[in-house]
């Protein structure tokens, strides 16, 4: 499998502190990719350098061999998406307005979406299992609708990369089910690349294809779920006692959590 | 199409509200007598008036919804920066320095600029402005600027003051014809510079981390808007002073109308803010007449209350 992002010796943050400092990951094509390490470790700020929210200091980031940094920014974010963890919009839009809206990167200034847009709107809204919403408001909506509707939004810039800063925080466990399972068909039948932040070690065990174990700024361990969630690694990273075992269906690792008051 | 429907429909009201104006006035001249060639200049003083007006109303209303989507703050208005404050206070510093009349705009829009520069350059840092510090800094330079004001006045006494009235409160009075070109131009070219980032508006009133992810340069454009903005302001602060609620009110009862689609939403409150001022300004001159109301009197006696109701009755605003 070949490359889609190659991110070398990375180092960057914000104003006064360096968060990330040092980190090499690439991704491969058809990747899902889960980002996971205790909170404050880096995660989010490694997804807003990958997408050019801030500015390394250091190091590079290359999309399919090209610097990211040199790209035209919207054609950057017709090939790269991210749905972000605040999913709270001030705006009244209604559904559809605001899945349109992921088709502005394909389309030029003051040109109205065409029938083109629509459809493909539609078609994700469709396919997010959202379109009975699509004249609802967005303040209307219950959270798990919101961040199902944000998500449609992403696939309507048609990206090749998608990533996503905990998509399921605020989903109850049906809802997180169906939102992955939803984005691991896109990863197999529409060779969608993902890479996702989730805090639910079971979940990113269920779903990845490899775990990225973050920890104060640097990878502490990359592989395969079943290299990466060990006691060993998760007691080192999280500070906290687990029980590692298969999980009888997947045969994924489960993390099973040891109380310290009984 | 329901938007071309209700365009037109605002264009139709509009279109009364223009008659309106040119018929009313502080004398009653019956329809016929006004075409004629004796009363020309009466026909010319109310024609003045109606572009005055459609010109403040359309671009203060423009002006707020971009502050509005740029800030994502519902409140904000065209005199958030200190506008307002930085052209009373230059203007106030020419009465007393006792400069023509002539120079009174030329001294506002200077001042209007000077304070947005200001406030811009407190807000910044590192090259990027954040949108808290931003209004922070207006309201501070308009609270110091109108400090200044006041004691000025109370220094230089009462010549200064009565200029000043119509500053602080408004008016459509316009003398000046060649200045209103001027103005129209710098407004009307100020409102297409802001529809040309319709599309960018409606990214950036989502967050700023959601307009990057679709692909928009939000510092830049921020700029960018936050000077086209300023123009608009400072133009129309030194034709007809300072005229309030408009920017405020009249975007926030259109986004109920059409929603907050920026593409839409322009046009339409463009529209609609211009028959809202021409409408008062109709008031203003023939509530009382002879004696006139400054218009901004007439904006905040219906602005006021009307905002408490959408304040009310919509959960959000």
């Amino acid at each position: 499998m070949k490359e889609i992002l190659k991110i070398n010796n990375v180092c960057g943050g914000y104003f006064k502190e360096e968060i990330i400092k040092g980190i090499s990951l690439d991704v491969k094509k058809g990747d899902f990719l889960v980002i996971i390490g205790p909170n404050g470790s880096g995660k989010t700020t490694l997804l807003r350098l990958a997408t050019r929210v801030l500015p390394l200091s250091k190091g590079e980031i290359l999309y399919k061999d090209k610097n990211i940094s040199a790209m035209d920014l919207k054609e950057f974010c017709r090939r790269v998406a991210f749905v972000s963890q605040d999913t709270s919009i001030g705006f009244p839009f209604t559904v559809m307005e605001l899945v349109l809206m992921g088709r502005i990167p394909h389309l030029k200034r003051l040109q109205f979406e065409s029938k083109r847009d629509i459809e493909i709107a539609t078609e994700k809204l469709f396919l997010t299992d959202t379109l009975n919403l699509k004249d609802k408001r967005i303040d209307e909506l219950s959270a798990g609708e919101r961040q199902r509707v944000i998500i449609a939004r992403a696939l309507a810039q048609e990206p090749e990369l998608l990533f996503l800063d905990e998509p399921t925080a605020h989903l109850d466990i049906g809802h997180q089910v169906q939102t992955l399972d939803l984005l691991k068909k896109l990863n197999r039948k529409n060779s969608l690349t993902i890479v996702m932040i989730l805090h639910d070690l079971n979940l990113a065990s269920a779903y990845s294809n490899r775990i990225a174990l973050l920890d104060q700024g640097v990878i502490f361990k990359e592989g395969k779920p079943e290299e990466v969630l060990t006691y060993q690694n998760i007691e080192a990273v999280y500070k906290t006692v687990v029980l590692v075992n298969d999980n009888s269906v997947t045969g994924r690792p489960n993390v099973a959590l040891v109380p310290g008051e009984k | 199409m329901h938007f071309k429907r209700r365009i037109s429909i605002l264009f139709f009201l509009l279109g009364l509200a223009v008659i309106f104006g040119l018929l009313k006035g502080a004398v009653n001249i019956p329809f016929t007598d006004l075409l004629l060639k004796d009363n020309q200049p009466i026909f010319n003083l109310r024609l003045l008036r109606i572009v005055a007006a459609i010109l403040v109303g359309s671009g203060l209303a423009v002006s707020g919804i971009a502050l509005q989507a740029i800030l994502r703050n519902p409140l904000a208005e065209p005199y958030l920066l200190g506008t307002s404050s930085g052209a009373g206070l230059a203007a106030v510093t020419a009465v007393i320095l006792g400069l023509s009349r002539l120079y009174m705009p030329l001294a506002a829009f200077f001042g209007a600029i000077t304070s947005i520069i200001l406030v811009y350059n407190l807000a910044k840092e590192r090259g990027m402005i954040a949108d808290k510090s931003l209004i922070l800094s207006g309201v501070i330079v308009s609270v110091a600027f109108s400090s200044i004001i006041v004691f000025l006045v109370s220094l230089f006494g009462n010549e200064a003051m009565h200029e000043m009235n119509w500053w602080l409160w408004g008016s459509l009075q316009v003398y000046d014809y060649k200045l209103l070109l001027l103005v129209a131009l710098a407004v009307i070219l100020g409102i297409c510079g802001i529809y040309l980032f319709a599309q960018d508006l409606n990214a950036i009133s989502m967050g700023e981390e959601e307009a990057v992810h679709l692909g928009i340069n939000t510092q830049a454009i921020k700029k960018i808007l936050i000077v086209i903005t300023a123009i608009i302001t400072a133009s129309l602060i030194c034709i007809c002073g300072i005229i309030g609620f408009v920017g405020l009110i009249v975007p926030h009862m259109m986004r109920l109308v059409v929603g907050p689609n920026h593409k839409l939403l322009i046009p339409v409150t463009c529209l609609a803010a211009s028959i809202f001022v021409v409408l008062c300004d109709l008031l203003s001159r023939t509530l009382f007449a002879p004696v006139e109301i400054p218009i901004g009197v007439i904006t905040a006696i219906i602005g006021a209350p009307v905002f408490i109701i959408l304040l009310k009755k919509g959960k959000r605003i």
